[in-house]
């Protein structure tokens, strides 16, 4: 086995695959892709239901058959894949730990890194729900692995707190496995996840959702036996008298996903408190130099086909890197968010990218609003570019694309401000 | 017949339109909240033959894992998924699988093929 690579990818995602096809593609002579689980892919593996390609692939694949394009290709074009291996330490000089069952503890050495971890799920701890504390309390994605690949039912009676994508579709699951769902709770007045999905998967198996709702307290010795529902006022504080019994053996969470950053950290990325990922540039470089990140791990994304758009970007800044032709260009200008937006990606952009063509940011909404809105990107008061929306919200990532022409007021200014208001 | 009104709402972009129908039976006889033309379309289809694309898991021997992902290769009729859910808990495939192979052909009649979403290699 190699040592030493010129790019090395931490995750088989389609963030990771992406960014492996694109480093060979741009001329990186050896790329290794590492995977702790039992095969390459990532989280799609689970995901067995349609939907994923539509925007990139103009199809509509399941999650399996998605990723399996992007392994397929990533082998064809002679990307090494390493399963059942952990990365366990990265250094800022770009050395990385492994483990594995196979080769026992190694370190490798790479030109240039790609992060492609993905992101992991808030669980029970970190929304405190008070009450007991029986089995029975699952998060989604916990469940969506033992029902669709280990083929274990983890209840018959379900409620799900989060009106999330994956909270959704695991009640359109569960319902098609016989189990029955008696309610999706959700904190916020809006819906988090897809209207499709709302649709598809409750509508269509009559499962009811109740908003402004959360769990109040879990009822049950060893077992959960009931959960409470409660009504929350606006400022999530449970309204008194609202407590309703719903009896259920199994509740499931899906509150929320959250980029699983321990390495980054440990490698001395400095990462962005507004997304739980990485502070990048338009070519997903962090703060460390040679190390590039793509996917969940920068900030949790909606759809996937943007997924692997940024593993393409990544994977070629990558490669740029290894090969010694990054241009060292002007000082990057920041980006912030302003009035109503949560996070922008990237948070710096070096205007000479602009020279190479439009350039896209992405950003997440702070509230919901329905009709017409507009996103604004300024520099104080100078306007520098601006795009219509139908209507933003909090659950769909908005895109707006920095046109070429902007190339000189994005080089004078001093800061980038993005807005989304009504228009 | 007589004329009934409901709601619907058009999936056929993530905007979500909230359309109101007027429709006698399966037909469509007028749609009101749409944004686009799309929506009309949506509304006299789900009238008339509502489908969903299926995803499920059926049972392999001797794979990596004990179940492998299938799908419809195409929308399949809306009130019959019971129906097939119960056909497919009774296939039980033989590893390895190849991603696309047809594990149940024209599924009750319907003309729709059901697909392995994935390969299954075997274990070793
Ligand atoms: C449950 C769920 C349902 C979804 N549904 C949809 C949908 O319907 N449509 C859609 O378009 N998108 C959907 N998405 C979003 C989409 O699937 C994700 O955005 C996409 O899979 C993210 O890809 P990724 O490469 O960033 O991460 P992942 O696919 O999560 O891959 C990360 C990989 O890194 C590995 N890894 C992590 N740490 C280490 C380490 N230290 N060493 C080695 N390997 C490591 C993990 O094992 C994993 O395989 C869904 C996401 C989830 C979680
Ligand atoms: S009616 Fe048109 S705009 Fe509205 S959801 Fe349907 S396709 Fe989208």
């Amino acid at each position: 086995m190699r040592r030493s690579y010129d790019v090395i990818v931490v995750g088989s995602g389609p963030g990771g695959m992406a960014a492996a096809v694109a480093a060979k593609k741009n001329g990186a002579r050896d790329v290794l892709v590492i995977e702790r689980d039992v095969e390459p892919g990532g989280i799609l593996l689970q995901c067995i239901h349609h939907g994923f390609g539509v925007e990139t692939l103009r199809q509509d694949l399941t999650g399996p058959a998605y990723a399996q394009r992007f392994v397929d290709e990533a082998l064809s074009l002679g990307v090494d894949v390493m399963v059942d291996a952990m990365v366990l330490r990265i250094t800022p000089s770009r050395h990385l730990w492994v483990t594995s069952a196979r080769s026992g503890l190694v370190e490798l050495e790479a030109r240039a890194i790609v992060l492609a971890m993905g992101c992991r799920e808030r669980t029970r701890a970190q929304i405190r729900i008070p009450g007991s504390r029986p089995a029975g309390v699952y998060t989604a994605g916990t469940a969506q692995r033992l029902v669709n690949v280990e083929g274990y039912m983890p209840g018959r009676r379900f409620v799900i707190l989060g009106s999330g994508d994956i909270g959704m579709i695991m009640a359109r699951r569960l319902t098609l496995e016989g189990a029955r769902v008696e309610r999706v709770l959700e904190i916020m007045p809006y819906l988090t996840g897809l209207t499709r999905n709302y649709v598809q998967c409750l509508l269509d198996y009559g499962v009811p959702l109740q908003l402004s709702h959360t769990v109040g307290r879990i009822l049950g010795d060893r077992r959960v036996e009931a959960v409470e529902a409660v009504q929350v006022d606006e400022r999530w504080r449970p309204v008194p008298g609202t407590g309703e019994l719903i009896p259920c053996d199994t509740l499931l969470l899906s509150v929320g996903l959250i980029p699983e950053n321990e390495l980054s950290r440990q490698a001395g990325v400095a990462l962005d408190p507004a997304t739980g990922g990485p502070y990048v540039d338009e070519g997903f470089g962090t703060s460390v130099p040679g190390i590039f990140a793509a996917g969940n791990v920068v900030h949790v994304y909606d759809l996937v086909d943007w997924v692997t758009e940024a593993g393409y970007v990544a994977g070629r800044s990558a490669a740029r890197f290894a090969l010694g032709d990054q241009v060292q260009g002007a000082a990057s200008v920041g980006l912030r968010a302003g009035e109503n937006v949560r996070y922008v990606v990237p948070q710096r952009l070096n205007p000479e990218s602009l020279a190479d063509g439009p350039q896209r940011l992405q950003l997440r909404v702070v509230r919901p609003i329905e009709g017409r809105a507009r996103v604004q990107v300024a520099d104080g008061d100078s306007l520098i570019a601006e795009q219509r929306l139908r209507y933003a919200r909090p659950g769909e990532m908005v895109t707006v694309t920095l046109p070429p022409s902007a190339y000189d007021r994005v080089r004078q200014a001093k800061a980038l401000v993005v807005c989304v208001t009504e228009a | 017949m007589a004329q009934e009104k409901d709601r619907l709402i058009c999936v056929t972009c993530p905007m979500g339109c909230a359309l109101e129908v007027t429709h006698e039976g399966p037909a469509l006889v007028e749609v009101s909240g749409h944004a686009c033309r799309r929506g009309i379309e949506y509304a006299r289809a789900e009238l008339a033959d509502p489908r969903r694309m299926v995803a499920t898991t059926v049972r392999v021997r001797g794979g990596l894992h004990p179940l492998v992902p299938v799908g419809t290769a195409a929308p399949f009729p809306k009130g019959r998924i019971m129906e097939l859910m119960a056909l497919l808990r009774e296939v039980e495939l033989e590893a390895p699988v190849r991603a696309g192979q047809v594990v149940l052909a024209d599924a009750l009649g319907t003309g729709v093929d059901i697909l392995a979403s994935r390969s299954m290699p075997a274990a070793d």
